[in-house]
Parts: structure tokens; sequence; C-alpha cells
């Protein structure tokens, strides 16, 4: 039995509850009322975890603390030993990041004809996207349209999103699905063969497309194994890019990068450069525990922010209202959100709902917080609490074996800890997710600086204030290949070999002098330190 | 790794490592279970069988003895997708070690995923793409099972090209799918995205909250 005799009593009302919970349908909150739910407990409306940046393209923005401190911090690189005369590598595309994204540009890259290396900083494939479990949304069923599924992205955003990003997301949706199938990955169908879709937070039609749990991990394994069959595509391992190179114009022109194994430094001479390096939830926002992939430090904001990229959200993240609050040992890892998608309602210490499972992830996790602040949370054997997700649902409004044939990953997290989730409720809480923001980008993925392209979780605008669950592996499909393209596209137009030089970082350095801003860190980041402090 | 270091019995292997101060670079990933980085083999105290385990998802024991294997080296085919047919003959010609198989089953029990390993092997050699590629499914390519083959076989590269040829050509595809790539391709909705792209705030919001909902199953 793994609940201890503190939560039996909690458990029993969930379980006594359900029969009377499965007719029961909690109705979905008004505009007024969501607003206000997000005002008083989402935490990025906690102020005062927030600064202002003193310099850079966005000064006078917020953003968390922790990430003004690495937008406003020295080079990590010492440029003295760096000899930017005879370049290491030299190629047409150099992609930074083998998540999703960056892979996707790869490909697309590749298909134009293009010299593409790609430097990623752990193994190629080592991203939140392999992680990504819910799935992957497009319009393609006969009651569904672009259109709808833009109203849906800009009513989960906010009204903030770019328009124009938001009209490409939808409008290359369904052949971006197309492309992923040509490339063999195995998307849930009937025996007919049309897609098994369902709903997440915040959609109107039932547009998402799963590969059981695992679709994030599906679509990964078979880009990566694509990347690896491209012969004219070379692949740098444990090599994050730790400074872009420009040009005496301003432009981007290649990078520097770590070899994290050898501790040597490796210069790429490139025509144009794509940012793909995803999120950073290991910067851990307000103290939360995250999702995130270990390599998710935010470096590519840093290097763009330092070469006078302009951002856009930065002061937006996004909590996932259902991260494991119990056991302890995976606290903070997701469970993903199709699991209310089959029909788990979410229920507090009394097993009661509070909130319709399927708004969208902000107002969610919201109302677990304030559930929470209320007194009705369950407290957790480790003094963390949470409230009760109550999978036993799914089993028994799908029939038996469901559990395990739609969620295996979540079915085997648990059992490892000897829980079952088809016959007992799990404790969650809100972790954090994603970042909503990154550079500001357009349908090209062009970033304003010549050069330097971005794609994926780095950039900010496509998701607005709130992204929706599947639409982030939608994100860096259809802009990692739209990414590719375009940098393709141009490095072909740059005749002349790009110059390298670091003067983007003197002026860095004279503006941090300028602003009286002394650097309280160094950054990139490039990983978490989890190695115990001594007290 | 052959160290001893004391550290809480509430840590998973990987959080205890970090806790006796190492700063992992190899052997760690996405800390959630999905991406094999930090296969793991151990023994515990006054057992003589190999255990295997994700250190990220593994709680330490007393007296636990343990190695990360964050590579381990096997060979891929090299083949585009789009031009193979898709045909089992093809999967073992590119990978014709997997009729060495002997059917000892060490590939099942060393997988952290509890995968019937050798269930898949044993459709590959039967020539059952769509059975290989349904069992393998929850891969995580750790590469556990290869580094305890006596068959020295690569399997779960096999098992992803088995996937791979099943999303592209074995399973049906989707008319409605095509349909509406077709329509996008002819302009159908583009007016329609341009009136939404050009609305005011205040009209989105209106059409937002009166729009009407799919409903669930």
């Amino acid at each position: 039995m793994p609940y201890p005799s503190s939560l039996q009593e909690s458990l029993a009302k969930v379980v006594s509850t359900r029969e009377r919970r499965l007719k029961e349908d909690f109705p979905r909150a008004g505009a007024a009322a969501r607003d206000q739910l997000l005002k008083e407990n989402h935490p990025d409306y906690r102020a005062d975890t927030f600064a202002t940046l003193r310099l850079g393209p966005n000064a006078g923005d917020k953003t968390p603390r922790e990430l003004a401190l690495l937008l406003e911090a020295a080079p990590l690189l010492d440029t003295a030993a760096l000899n930017l005369a005879s370049p290491d590598y030299d190629c047409d595309v150099l992609i930074i990041g083998g998540g999703g994204a960056g892979c996707a540009a790869a490909l697309t890259a590749d298909d134009s004809g293009s010299r593409v290396i790609l430097a990623t900083k752990l193994r190629l494939g080592d991203a939140n996207t392999m992680m990504a479990q819910g799935g992957i949304q497009a319009a393609d069923k006969p009651n569904d349209s672009p259109a709808i599924h833009y109203l849906d992205v800009v009513g989960g955003g906010h009204f903030a999103n770019d328009p124009a990003l938001v009209e490409a997301l939808v409008t290359d949706a369904p052949e971006a699905i197309e492309w992923l199938e040509d490339l063999g990955v195995m998307f849930d169908k009937n025996p007919d063969g049309s897609m098994k879709t369902i709903h997440g937070g915040g959609t109107s039609r039932q547009r998402m497309h799963t590969s059981r749990d695992y679709t994030g991990a599906e679509i990964m394994r078979t880009l990566r194994d694509e990347v690896r069959s491209r012969e004219r595509v070379t692949v740098l391992e444990f090599s994050p890019a730790v400074e872009l190179l420009t040009d005496s114009t301003g432009a981007v022109t290649g990078a520097v990068l770590l070899n994290l194994n050898l501790h040597r430094h490796y210069v790429v001479r490139a025509r144009t450069v794509i940012v793909a390096t995803g999120g950073s939830g290991r910067l851990h926002y307000q103290g939360f525990p995250t999702s995130n992939h270990y390599g998710a430090t935010g470096d590519g904001l840093v290097l763009a922010y330092r070469a006078g990229a302009r951002l856009a959200f930065i002061d937006t993240m996004q909590y996932h209202p259902t991260g494991v609050a119990f056991p302890q040992q995976i606290v903070g890892q997701l469970v993903t959100e199709k699991v209310r998608s089959l029909g788990a309602q979410l229920l507090n210490a009394h097993g009661e709902q509070f909130i319709y499972p399927l708004e969208t992830r902000d107002v969610v996790a919201s109302a677990i917080i304030r559930e929470c602040s209320r007194g009705n949370g369950v407290q957790t054997p480790v003094g963390g609490q949470g409230v009760w997700l109550d999978t036993p649902m799914i089993e028994i409004r799908r029939g038996q074996g469901a559990v395990k044939h739609e969620l295996p990953a979540m079915v085997r997290q648990y059992a490892r800890f000897d829980i079952d989730i088809a016959r007992e409720p799990i404790i969650i809480y809100p972790t954090l997710h994603y970042q909503n923001g990154g550079v500001r980008i357009d349908p090209d993925c062009q970033t304003g600086i010549h050069g330097l392209f971005v794609a994926g979780e780095a950039s900010g605008g496509v998701h607005g204030r709130n992204r929706l669950m599947g639409n982030s592996l939608l994100d860096v499909i259809v802009f990692g290949r739209r990414a590719g393209r375009t940098a393709a596209n141009a490095a072909r137009k740059q005749i002349r070999e790009p110059e390298l030089t670091l003067n983007h970082l003197d002026r860095w350095r004279r503006e941090l002098e300028s602003h009286g801003v002394t650097p309280a860190a160094k950054s990139p980041l490039i990983l978490p330190d989890y190695t115990r402090r001594e007290s | 790794m052959g160290e001893r270091h004391l550290v809480p019995d509430s840590l998973t292997i990987l959080q205890a490592l970090e806790y006796a101060g190492y700063r992992l670079i190899r052997g760690v990933g996405c800390r959630g279970g999905f991406c094999g980085a930090c296969a793991t083999v151990y023994r515990t105290a006054g057992d003589y069988h190999l255990k295997f385990a994700l250190a990220c998802q593994t709680r330490v024991e007393p007296e636990m003895q343990l190695a990360m294997i964050p590579f381990y080296p096997g060979q891929r085919a090299t083949y585009r997708l789009s031009e193979l047919a898709g045909t089992p003959e093809e999967v073992l010609t590119l990978y014709p070690e997997m009729l060495r198989c002997y059917g000892c089953n060490t590939c099942t029990k060393s997988c952290p995923q509890d995968i019937d390993v050798l269930g898949y092997v044993s459709a590959i050699v039967r020539g059952d793409i769509r059975s290989a590629a349904d069992i393998s499914f929850d891969c995580i390519m750790c590469g556990l099972c290869v580094s305890r083959c006596p068959a020295e076989l690569v399997k779960h590269n096999a098992a992803l090209l088995c996937r791979r040829i099943c999303g592209r050509g074995i399973a049906p595809r989707s008319p409605h799918l095509r349909q509406r790539v077709e329509e996008i391709g002819s302009g159908r909705f583009a007016a329609d995205l341009a009136e939404l792209r050009q609305a005011s705030p205040e009209e989105l919001k209106r059409r937002y909250n009166g729009r009407d909902i799919e409903p669930g199953d």
C-alpha cells in the first residue's frame, strides 16, 4: 500500500464520491472568473519574483530574476585564448540545439542542399521534445479548420500572440503531421486509417494526435534517426554553443562551441545560424520543480540577446498543472494532460471537484494553487501539498485496460513506486514546464539580426502568454522546418566568406559598464548544479 | 561505481550520485524516464543477480553496487526510409544478424522498460513488422539489452526501423489528413485566417467566448 495512513481518510473520500462525480460536469469558468483566478494565483503575477532588465534590447522589461541574472551576466567565454582566424568547422547552416526544432531544421536545410552542422549540448535528441507526452495538434478533421484552431490558440494565449505566427502554426499543421508520417512516426489510428484524436485543455475540437503517451519520444527518435541517415549533416554532440560570432556589421556568422568532455573550444564559421536551444525550466523560477530536460537552461536567449536580438513574452512562464507531488523521488516530473483528456477529474482533499479539468493550463494551475492555499489541498508525507487526479475514472469510462494502453509511460513511472494508477488516484501540483516567450521571430523565423534565425521553445510570440497542450510539438516541427528552409535560402545568397569577430561582446561589456551593472554571474549556464551544497 | 557513499535513502540513484558530488555530463538526460541516458546496472547485498534500471526512476537501496552505462557501441544500418519498400526482407537485409538470435531471453530480463524484447526480435525474424513495432513501442533505446546480448544484436535499432516502416506505410494513411493538406494548398482557409488575423482583440474575445465546443468522448 503506497499511500501512508495520513492520506487514507482523504483517499476514502475520493473513492466514495466517484460514482456521483462520474455523472457530474464541473462548469467551465467564465472569462471574468478566469482572469481573476490568474491574477490572484498564477506565479506570473507574483511581482516580487521579477526583475527589470537594465540593458540590452529589452531594457525596461520585466523577467523572472533567475533569467535576468543570466541575461545581464558576463560572458562565460574567455576570449583571450580563442583563435578566430582558422575556424575548426565551416558550413552553410549551423544549427544550435538537437531537439525537435533543431532536427526538423537540419532536415529541411539538408533538403535544400545546404552543408549543415548541428551542435547540441548533450546527445542528439536530448531535449524537452523527447519528454512531451500528450500529443500534437492539427486541424485535419472535417469538423475542424485552421481558423477554429487559430481561435483556440489566441484565446489560450490571452489574445497577445503574434497573429502572423499563429497563422503559420495552424496553416502548416496538417502538412507537418503528414511530413512526420512520411518519416515514419506512428500516430494512434482507427482501423480505417483515420486519426484517433482527443481534446486538450482549451481546445474546441478533438484535434490532439497521439502516439500513446510517448508522442514526443516517438517524434524525436524518428527525427533523430532521419538526421543520422543524412550523410551531409554533421552532428556535434556534447558541444553547446557558449557564444555567437558576428561580423563587423553585426550579422551572426557562426558560434564558439565548448566540448564538455574534452573541455576544448571549437570555432564554427557559418553563413547562417539557427538557435533551437529550447527552454529554461532548469532555472527553477520561483523555486518551482520542473518537468524540463537537464539541459534546459535558456542558453539560446542569452546568446541571442548579447548579439542584439529582441526577446518577447519573457515575463510569462507555463506551470503545468499536473506535476508529480508524490512520491518524492519524482516530484516535479510531468503527469501528461492526456490523463485529463481521457476523463480524469481533479479533486481536493474532500474528494470534490474545484475546476473544469480541461481549462487552459494557466487557469488549471492557478485553481490548484488556490485550492491548496485555501487549505483544501492534500498534505503529502514529505511536507508538500497537492490535489488528487482521479486516474481510475479513465478505466471506468473507457473500459478495463484503457489506462495501460493509453498511458503506458505513466503506468510505468508510478508502478516503479508501487502505485497502480488504474486503481488508485495520484497526487499532483503545478510544475515549471514551458517558456512561453523567447527571441522574437517572424513567420520565417528571422530575428531582425542578419544571419540569425530562431525556432521552437527558444522563440517567442507564437503562444502569447500561455501555450495550449499539443502546440509545442507542433511549433517545433512547423517553425523548425521553416527555419531550416529560410536559413538555407539566406545562406545561399550569402556569397562572401563570413567574417568572424566577437565585436558584439566588446559592445556588451561597454554597455554593462555604462549602466553601472556589475554582473553577478557568468552565462550561458549550460547545466544546473545539483551537487550537494555544504550547509 | 566502485566507491562507497553515504546518502539519504529517499533519493533516486541519479540524485544520490549528485548528492555524493558528481556533476554529471554523461549518464543524465531528461531526468523523467524518457531518454535512456541513465541506464544503470546494479547488484544488491546478498543477491548474485544483475539488476537493471534507469537511474532517474529508481530509488537507492542499502549496499547497492552500481555502474552507469551511458553509451553502448552498436551499429546502425545505412538507409533512407523514403527509398525502402518496407518489406520484412529489407529489415533482415539491413540487420541480418537478427537471425543469430537463439532465444535466451536475456534481453527481456535486462529491459528497464519491461518490454518483451525477445518478443519483438522474434517478430522481426518471422517477418511481422507490425508486431515488432507494437511490442517495441515503449523502447527508450538505452542499450541495456544490447549490452547483455550473447548474439551481439543491436535490436533497438532494428526495432526503430520497423516502427518507421510501420508509421510510413503499413498502417493505412488518413484520407481526412490528405484532403485537408490539399484544401490548405488550394487556399481554402486563407480568407478566414486573414479575417481573424486582422480582427480586433474585442472581436476575437467575443468569438472565442462564444465558440462551440465539440463534446468529449
